[in-house]
């Protein structure tokens, strides 16, 4: 079986976790800029590099994973959601992508592995990658709103070099997350197909969107319905919601993405809304109790957590939703689905 | 119709295509994106549900066009919300254009013209591009013609692209659409052909579309659009039905079936149909009867007045006809009371009846702005004919009745401005809310007052100015402290979402809403006073307003530079370019301008927007949607300003001053000596006049007048702009002027009294166009004579209108110089008041309120820009400058703060 048919098989059984955060996990070592740095010499600080640790501190994204899968995650996120060459330069390390994605994906599969090994239950490895600091679809020059910092074909290529490199180490899917841009998403979508027909095989995607605002949309501009539109052609594994807010602002939108899918529905928010001081403070309790809302309107798949979350609130999830039904995929009718900001359909 | 249900058949726009639109590929040729970007949005507005973009033209770098325009539209949410066909017969130009699309496009198109291998390779990348496409019926060996052609040429296709997994949902099959009654013989059948092989393909292919270009149809008619248009409705009437779902078509251009002339109707289809040899030769015969004429309408015209009166009020409301309206309305009113009815009962009925279908029209977009106020106008003087009968009803103890909801409207304290209130005004009022219009300078305690005291339902504030923002924050906040709880309604040309979320809505803990436009201000009233959707409503509106505060809190704005930063990186002008000194110095008294030299120099777009017509003049009064409610309103306005000349309702009278002036950091310091006066005694167009040398003062003013400097931090090589960069610290000269048209109330009060919204609102707006006019020409004076750096300008009305000349004049309270109590500085200078009768308020907005005041600046690097938003440091430093306090400063500032 392929890993979209094991993921397949095993999604039509339960509820599967994904894991959480790791930024507020690594913090939480209260690592030394020598610490980040190892024994690279780039001339940069990498204080704050997180995705590095692969390369110098690799027991520290190793804890974390074996963590997630302790609380009962099925899969693992790789570190790297910066380990790209746009945002690699800010630590002038742009050089190591490749290494860092190779190493990050090798570790989780290790792990994933180990934990298969002991149960039986399959682990699966998804690539993450960020959306970049950059977007093709704004200007950031407001005098001139037809400018762009950079273009398709250079940012598809940018994430080629990242998913050929998590691939490489061992990641079973890639995931898109973050998406606050959606042709950002869409450059990413091209790059894992070429990478895909470059192996001469299935290279399945996840596709995980953040909403800048209550009403449902991204930066962007995109509704969830028109992005689902946007990135269709994909043939998804899991599509989905992450970041944003905490689960209670999501929940309207993961209705409306359940309910026009035909795929699995993946979704990790925040522990909530940060307090005044930017920290995270909801409990675990809260939040599986606000996730398992979802679970238990049949509108999920595939649950876990974005920033502020920990191993507990994952355990707290993968608790409280054990042995509730997963999400049927339905089967909408076939129509043709365009959009712009907004959904366009038109009838049969 | 968007996404509750699906689509069945879609309007492609065509405009923003250079081979289907000679206006935008020069738009295009001629890189003025601006504009072109609003034809898309134009489009938009007008019910284009896909917009087509195509850059195919010779001389163009069709590559480029393609993805700058799609980049610049992409910025533009309220164009950006469709899905955009990116059309073109090169598959580079569609590529980049793939790449620059976000959402799922479709692109227009793909064929088999190539072979079947270079087809599936751009169906392939289409398909990973994520786009739909549009394929041509054309292989190898051509394009199809007939039916049998057609349906094997697309049934090819499918099996090809299903067969590499692309999903027939996303194509879309153009089987060619050719030209009809051509005189050849072989073309007779095509359109049948087109027809039949719709219905073919639709059955063998599940899930595609069928589309179509309509304009070929009819090529043979070119020039006569009566029978274009008639051909196209005739051939969708039977396309559709056999499965074509999707046409680039102008929509404005398509005639309702039924209404055709049944003798062209049947002509057309006979052609359409191909139903005997002659049928060509027939409609070719017919067609020059209906070239340039509208027999249909006229026809109609005779005709409504025999119909019974309750369809004459409808049809005088929906068409705007007020010459038979107190007739028919004193007979429905006669026939009521004659079986025992009430005169209330002629406006509950046939009068509300005929206003809910204006209603329903304008709300659907088949009516326009004027439109309706012209029959808010039919309806006010059926209204005031019935008013005596209702009152001595009253009297004889009748019951009062209550409208949809009852709304206080008012112009906020310090502001003058009212036409956009007034339309809402017209607007809610045919909807059937009753509105209580307090004027303009409205403080908050009569608005507080009149609200309890008439028991309103909800108030609507309306300002143009920004130091309005902060009158109707404090409006807010007595209706707090009032514990009022009715909804606030916010409108107005500065007011905004983010303003009221941010500012207005805190100070009030009723519903706050912002209302964009006229147009949508009914369905906000509405929402407000309905038991059933007013609570959601109301609750949406705040999660959306408390988005805009998270989003603002969340994430940091531009950073701003420290202001000695941003001075460091100030503009470094040439100082080489400056003027020269100015030929005629001192101030310089207009007391009547002629008014028809002004007409010339009228921008016409600005009036289009003013009725909420989206478009550019000329253009416009051509738009297949806007056309001819932008005609008609041309029209009356073009007779209204020739009286307005020749009976002299108005005087136009300005005021210019140049003087010798130094720059010092943000600084102008401007030798004010009022040393010269000269008067045009009989204010004609020539405006020399005596001069008047005053030199007792000389020397004696020096006035400062302090300028804000942009602190948002820019890319490298990006200056932070401020109006004293252009001036030389060694000396150097400025301008000012201020000019107002005058003797407006006289008119207008003869239009209120006799319930004339339509041209009371036609006035005030032509007075201000008359305003922009003069200083338009104004300007032009001082660059050929008085400054007279530009002696031999020779410029053409479009390229005033585009700035295309040296030097700017801007205007305290926009954007280059957005903080408002500098134009006081400025009157004093010009003696404002007592020169040319131009008064400020507190607020410093100007009366008469078509008045326009501004300096002038003769730099030839000047240009405009925008100060945004700038930093403490530079309002404690400008406090000092100006010598107020911070705190004063601050509140002068506010628009300009985070």
């Amino acid at each position: 079986m392929t890993p979209r048919d094991t993921f397949l098989a095993e999604a039509a059984k339960r509820i599967l976790i994904t894991d959480g955060a790791f930024g507020t996990e690594i913090q939480n070592w209260k690592l030394s800029e020598a610490d980040y740095a190892g024994a690279l010499t780039l001339g940069h600080d990498q204080k704050g590099n997180n995705d590095i640790l692969a390369l110098t501190k690799p027991e520290v994204p190793e804890s974390i994973h074996r963590a997630y899968f302790t609380a009962g995650a099925d899969i693992a996120e790789t570190n790297t959601f910066s380990a790209n060459r746009i945002s690699q330069a800010d630590y002038g390390a742009e050089g190591l992508v490749r290494e860092i994605n190779v190493e990050s994906a090798r570790l989780a599969r290790r792990l994933a592995d180990e934990f298969q090994a002991k149960d039986g239950r399959p682990r699966f490895v998804a690539g993450a990658i960020g959306p970049t600091n950059k977007t093709l679809s704004l200007s950031p020059d407001v005098n001139d709103p037809g400018y762009r910092e950079i273009d398709f074909d250079y940012l598809k290529d940018v994430y080629r070099e990242q998913i050929d490199a998590l691939v490489e180490g061992g990641a079973d899917f890639v995931l898109i997350e973050t998406v606050f841009d959606t042709l950002n998403a869409k450059a990413g979508v091209m790059a894992a197909i070429e990478a895909g027909e470059a192996l001469g095989r299935d290279l399945p995607i996840m596709l995980s969107m953040t909403l800048t605002d209550l009403s449902g949309r991204n930066l962007s501009g995109h509704t969830v319905e028109a992005f689902w539109h946007a990135i269709r052609h994909a043939r998804p594994l899991t599509i989905g919601l992450n970041c944003s807010f905490g689960a209670e602002q999501l929940r309207p939108h993961v209705r409306t993405l359940s309910g026009i899918c035909d795929t699995l529905i993946m979704v990790y928010p925040n522990a909530g809304l940060p307090n005044e001081l930017g920290a995270y403070d909801e409990a675990p309790a809260t939040t599986a109790g606000l996730v398992a809302e979802w679970a238990e309107a049949g509108q999920v798949n595939v649950l876990g957590g974005c920033c502020g979350s920990t191993p507990a609130h994952i355990a707290a999830i993968a608790e409280r939703v054990r042995g509730v039904a997963p999400r049927a995929i339905p089967a909408p009718p076939v129509q043709t689905r365009l959009a712009g900001l907004e959904p366009f359909t038109m009838a049969a | 119709m968007m996404t509750a249900s699906a689509t069945r058949f879609v309007n492609v726009g065509e405009r923003t295509n250079v081979t289907g639109s000679a206006a935008f590929k020069k738009m295009i040729m001629a890189g003025d994106y601006t504009r072109a970007v609003e034809v898309a949005r134009q489009q938009v507005e007008n019910g284009a549900q896909v917009v087509d973009v195509n850059m195919d033209e010779g001389l163009l770098d069709a590559h480029h066009a393609m993805t700058t325009f799609l980049k610049l539209i992409a910025a533009e949410p309220d164009i950006a919300r469709v899905p955009i066909m990116i059309d073109s017969s090169k598959w580079s130009v569609i590529e980049a254009g793939l790449k620059c699309v976000s959402g799922k496009p479709i692109v227009n198109s793909i064929s088999m013209k190539e072979g079947e291998e270079q087809f599936l390779h751009h169906a392939r990348l289409c398909r990973n591009y994520g786009a739909a496409v549009v394929v041509m019926a054309f292989d190898e060996v051509g394009q199809a013609d007939t039916q049998a052609r057609k349906v094997e040429i697309c049934e090819r296709a499918y099996k090809l692209l299903t067969g590499i997994g692309f999903p027939p949902e996303d194509i879309i099959f153009d089987p060619n659409v050719f030209a009809v009654a051509t005189g050849i013989e072989e073309h007779n059948n095509y359109a049948v052909d087109f027809i039949a092989a719709c219905r073919e393909i639709k059955a063998r292919c599940p899930h595609v579309h069928i589309s179509g270009g309509l304009s070929n149809l009819s090529f043979s008619f070119r020039g006569n659009e009566p029978v274009r248009r008639a051909m196209h409705s005739v051939f969708l009437y039977h396309a559709i039905p056999a499965g074509m779902d999707m046409a680039i078509v102008n929509a404005g251009q398509l005639d309702v079936y039924d209404a055709i002339d049944p003798e062209l109707r049947t002509a057309c289809e006979d052609v359409i149909l191909n139903r005997d040899p002659e049928a060509g030769e027939r409609l070719v015969a017919l067609a020059e009867r209906f070239r340039g004429t509208d027999a249909v309408a006229e026809k109609a015209a005779q005709e409504w007045r025999g119909w019974d009166v309750v369809k004459r009020l409808e049809h005088a409301l929906v068409k705007g006809i007020d010459a038979h309206v107190v007739d028919d309305t004193e007979e429905a009113r006669a026939e009521i009371a004659a079986r025992g009815g009430r005169p209330i009962e002629v406006i509950e009925g046939p009068l509300m009846q005929g206003m809910n279908v204006v209603g329903d029209l304008f709300g659907s977009g088949k009516m326009f702005l004027p439109q309706v106020v012209k029959s808010a106008r039919v309806m006010k003087k059926a209204v005031a004919h019935l008013l005596p009968y209702i009152e001595a009803e009253k009297a004889a103890g009748g019951a009062e009745q209550r409208g949809k909801g009852r709304m206080v409207i008012a112009t906020v304290k310090g502001d003058v401005h009212d036409i956009g209130k007034n339309i809402v005004g017209v607007v809610l009022q045919c909807n059937g809310f009753e509105v209580i219009d307090l004027g303009v300078m409205v403080p908050w305690s009569r608005i507080l007052e009149t609200a309890r005291e008439q028991d309103a339902d909800m108030i609507g504030l309306s300002g143009l100015i920004t130091p309005s923002l902060d009158e109707m924050v404090t409006v807010a906040e007595e209706m707090q402290r009032a514990g009022m709880t009715m909804p606030l309604m916010i409108g107005g040309a500065t007011t905004s979402k983010v303003h009221t979320a941010l500012r207005i809505a805190p100070a009030y803990k009723g519903p706050v809403v912002h209302v964009l436009d006229a147009s949508r201000a009914v369905g906000v009233a509405t929402a407000l006073v309905s038991d059933t959707q007013a609570e959601g409503f109301v609750a949406g509106v705040a999660a959306d307003y408390q988005a805009v505060r998270d989003a603002r809190e969340g994430k940091g704005a531009n950073a701003l530079l420290p202001l000695e930063e941003a001075r460091k990186r100030g503009f470094a002008a040439d100082m080489a370019l400056k003027a020269p000194p100015a030929k005629r110095p001192g101030v310089h008294v207009y007391d009547a301008w002629d008014l028809a030299d002004l007409v010339e120099y009228i921008d016409w777009t600005p009036f289009f927007r003013a009725w909420e017509l989206a478009g550019n003049y000329p253009a416009i009064l051509d738009d297949a949607v806007v056309g001819e409610s932008a005609r008609s309103l041309y029209a009356d306005a073009r007779a209204m300003l020739d009286r307005i000349v020749a009976e002299r309702w108005l005087t136009a009278r300005g005021v210019a001053g140049l003087w010798p002036c130094h720059r010092h950091d943000d600084d102008v310091w401007v030798n004010d000596r009022h040393s010269v006066d000269t008067r045009s005694p009989d204010g004609g167009s020539v405006p020399e006049g005596m001069h008047t040398p005053d030199l007792d003062r000389r020397n004696e003013h020096s006035t400062r007048l302090p300028f804000l400097r942009q602190q948002i931090a820019k890319r490298e090589g990006r200056a932070n702009m401020c109006l004293a960069d252009f001036v030389d610290p060694a000396g150097d000269w400025i301008g000012g002027f201020a000019v107002g048209i005058h003797g407006i109330d006289a008119h207008l009060a003869r239009y209120k009294s006799d319930h004339d919204d339509y041209n009371d609102i036609l006035l005030k707006a032509l007075a201000d166009r008359l305003a922009e006019a003069f200083a338009e020409r104004l300007h032009a004076h001082v660059r050929t004579e008085l400054w007279g750096y530009a002696p031999d300008e020779q410029l053409t009305g479009e390229a005033l209108i585009r700035e295309q000349y040296r030097g700017i004049r801007p205007a305290p309270g926009y954007p280059a110089c957005p903080e408002h109590s500098l134009k006081r500085t400025l009157f004093d200078l010009l003696e404002a008041e007592k020169n040319v009768g131009l008064e400020l308020t507190e607020s410093y907005a100007m009366l008469p309120t078509a008045a326009v005041s501004g300096f002038y600046f003769g730099h030839a690097q000047a240009e405009y820009f925008g100060v945004a938003r700038i930093g403490e440091d530079q309002v404690a430093d400008y406090a000092q400058r100006l010598g107020v306090d911070v705190r004063q400063a601050t509140r002068l500032l506010r628009p300009n703060l985070d």
